[in-house]
């Protein structure tokens, strides 16, 4: 496989904190070099320094679609602007194989005191391209951003929409070998986000390379099949997205597939029950973290009743990333419904059906509960578990052939008919 | 299955099932689509370390020649679509500047400027002086301007502060109007001596730009600088033959109007205005000088270019 990218023990000192930010005065300048030969008798010179990367090595192929997860302040955007050459490594080195280009920040360059064609032009070779090369795209960039009748309109009347999107087209046309992509797919509407996505399945249709940086988990795992995860400035995982996702997510929400708590007097409850085991279930049985949205997944609660005579309930809530609840579920089967417990282990599980969750991280609160005679929590932990639901565009799920972002908490799978009304006079 | 290339698709699922899975794009006119081979700056680039010391990397600068034209344009658009009096602006402060300083030269001191009337030798002097002021000033401010661009996008950096300084040639060819209207009031006759007029603006343009990528490097670092830069340019001023004749500095003082590289690009851009005869030495000087001051000043500005994102 020939290399895109190749990089090389790379890493990349900031200095933070001290007295100022990056630049300083020339008076302290001055001042710093009366003061230099006694500095050393003093411990520090009030100057930390941070590493925002250390020691990546990393190599990606021609025509791969990688994509880079981590938290804010993994060194996500410092790779990136290496790779854009931004900014130069403290060490280390990286080689490029063909002409990057980055819709990482869309509208660099843009003037709002120019017109959206002088933008197009100033923009363009801002990106690297050749006046000949934005001559010969010209239409084509105005025509995809469907902003011919505003052309010739300083983009300081642009609404933020339309800024976006001919900022975007001018970063699309670019042609890169290399194209490092941003969130910038969470900008403009629907049909422009399909657009955007389309164009980016034809840059990957024309066997370039493609870094495509979220944190967005639902749309790594739907566009990419290697995935580099980076952790405080490291490369701590690169692989199958799947993999992935289950160390992001017990990083991200701090929660796993599995929780147990092997020491009863610690584990959540009272003197009534106390949970004992939390997992995701695949149908298999075996414990997942990554659910296909077309799949059953099942929770299952393992808990220790401690005193007989008690109506229990177990209870799931069901939150997504953003926050939301998405629904809660009690324990209703006929077995123990108004009937008291004795003392004992007990697993309950309950499975959800396939084609009802919408994609995205999933985390699990965990109760049990008595509603009868009075209403008393007896065991509850937040976030006991989590889970990936992913979607892929292979045509069968939901989302049918449909590649971009999906709204909704719920993602059913629902009969559509289209029937052909067909007057009968009217046939030929 | 996933979001694949045809060909990786086509591996694993029947034809059918490709075709299904990306319905968006007409495969067909993507095969057959002859790809134009992009007009690619650079198709292979070594990203080497901070350590890795000073490359001029000339090269590249002739690549992204047409970016220093782009950005050139933006400047001047920009000033003159900002700016409500637009062109007149450029042409009045030499004008105010001129009034003053013959008011207070030819009337209150009398100042033997030659053959030459006071009001045409000041102007001539201060046309290229205040060319030369301006670019620095906005070099010297222009990588602080852009740095949403530096921290975003990598292109050569020196373009920005050479932007400026190519706007300001634009600004010196409309100013030019008013030397051309006060010549023909005074009469002057061109000789042939003209034709090197554009020689001197042109070393005053590299000057600009040498002092300019110093002073922007530096200030990029060290912010207070700029508070500095007014003063320092109007020393200069006073220090080169702008407003008054070399021929009035006292003879222990000729050594400063020698080395200093904008007296003999004035004083050339002068002769060559009146056809008074050219100092060959003071204006070789001051090449040499020039171009040294620009070769140092390049040298710099990459040496600082590297970290420009980092602390701008």
């Amino acid at each position: 496989m020939n290399l895109a990218i190749k990089i090389k023990h790379v890493s990349k000192r900031y200095r933070i904190g001290g007295l100022h930010p990056g630049y300083m005065t020339f008076r302290e300048m001055l001042a710093g070099v009366v003061t230099a030969p006694f500095r050393r008798l003093k411990s520090g010179n009030g100057h930390q320094t941070l590493w925002a990367l250390s020691d990546i090595n990393l190599e990606i192929g021609q025509g791969e679609l990688v994509g880079i997860i981590g938290h804010n302040g993994a060194g996500k955007s410092t790779l990136l602007k290496i790779l854009s050459r931004v900014t130069k490594p403290t060490t280390g080195e990286v080689e490029l194989f063909g002409r990057i280009g980055s819709l990482l920040e869309v509208g660099t360059g843009f003037h709002p005191d120019l017109t959206g064609r002088e933008n197009i032009y100033l923009s363009g070779a801002i990106l690297g391209m050749r006046r000949a090369e934005i001559d010969r795209k010209f239409d084509e960039i105005v025509a995809f951003s469907e902003l011919e009748k505003f052309i010739e309109t300083s983009v300081k009347w642009y609404s933020s929409g339309m800024y976006v999107r001919l900022a975007f087209s001018v970063a699309a046309h670019l042609e890169p070998e290399i194209l490092m992509m941003d969130e910038v797919l969470a900008v403009g509407d629907a049909a422009f986000q399909q657009k955007c996505l389309d164009k980016m399945h034809d840059i990957r249709q024309q066997g370039r390379t493609i870094l495509f940086v979220s944190h967005d988990m639902a749309a790594i795992t739907r566009l990419c099949k290697r995935v580099v995860l980076l952790e405080n400035g490291k490369i701590t995982f690169d692989g199958e997205p799947r993999e992935v996702v289950k160390r992001y997510l017990s990083s991200s929400l701090k929660t796993g597939a599995l929780r147990e708590w092997p020491n009863q007097p610690e584990a959540p409850g009272d003197k009534v029950v106390r949970l004992r085991r939390v997992r995701v279930r695949a149908e298999a049985g075996d414990t997942v973290a990554v659910v296909d949205i077309q799949r059953p997944v099942s929770i299952e609660v393992t808990y220790d009743v401690l005193e007989k005579g008690h109506v229990l309930v177990p209870v799931i809530e069901f939150y997504n990333e953003a926050g939301t609840e998405l629904f809660s579920t009690h324990d209703t089967s006929a077995n123990w419904r108004r009937n008291p417990r004795p003392r004992g282990t007990y697993t309950s599980t309950v499975q959800i059906p396939g084609n009802l969750l919408a994609e995205g991280s999933l985390v699990g609160h965990v109760s049990i509960m008595s509603h009868f005679p009075a209403t008393v929590l007896h065991a509850h932990e937040r976030s006991a578990v989590a889970f990936q639901v992913v979607d892929s565009p292979a045509g069968d799920s939901a989302r049918g052939d449909y590649i971009g972002p999906m709204p909704g908490v719920v993602r059913p799978l629902l009969n559509w008919t289209t029937e052909d009304n067909v007057e009968p006079n009217s046939k030929e | 299955m996933d979001f694949e290339t045809s060909k990786g698709a086509s591996r694993k699922l029947p034809q059918t099932a490709t075709a299904r899975t990306v319905p968006h794009v007409n495969l067909d006119i993507r095969e057959s689509a002859e790809r134009p081979t992009p007009a690619t700056l650079e198709r292979h680039a070594l990203i080497r370390s901070e350590e890795a010391g000073v490359q001029l990397n000339l090269g590249e600068l002739w690549q992204y020649r047409e970016l220093l034209y782009f950005l050139t344009l933006r400047d001047i658009k920009v000033r003159y679509k900002q700016t409500l009096m637009g062109v007149a602006w450029v042409i009045i402060q030499p004008l105010t500047t001129v009034l003053i300083f013959t008011l207070v030269f030819n009337r209150f001191v009398r100042l033997d400027t030659g053959s030459l009337p006071y009001p045409l030798f000041a102007l001539s002097g201060l046309l290229l002086w205040l060319f030369f002021a301006n670019a620095v000033t906005n070099s010297t401010h222009s990588l602080v301007i852009n740095a949403n661009l530096i921290t975003k996008v990598y292109f050569p950096r020196m373009f920005i502060p050479a932007a400026s300084v190519g706007a300001g040639l634009v600004d010196l060819g409309v100013a030019f109007l008013l030397l051309i209207v006060l010549g023909f009031y005074y009469g002057v006759v061109l000789t042939l001596n003209i034709l090197l007029l554009p020689l001197f603006v042109l070393m005053m343009a590299l000057l600009a730009l040498g002092v300019g990528l110093l002073s922007a490097a530096f200030t990029v670092k060290y912010r207070d600088l700029r508070h500095a830069l007014p003063f320092i340019t109007q020393l200069w001023m006073f220090a080169s033959p702008v407003i008054y004749p070399t021929s009035i500095v006292p003879e222990r003082w000729k050594w400063l109007v020698i080395i200093n590289p904008a007296a003999g690009i004035i004083e050339g851009f002068r002769a060559s205005l009146t056809g008074r005869p050219f100092d060959w030495v003071n204006v070789s000087i001051s090449a040499v000088i020039t171009l040294a001051v620009l070769v140092c000043a390049v040298y710099i500005f990459r040496r600082f270019e590297d970290t420009f994102a980092d602390v701008v």
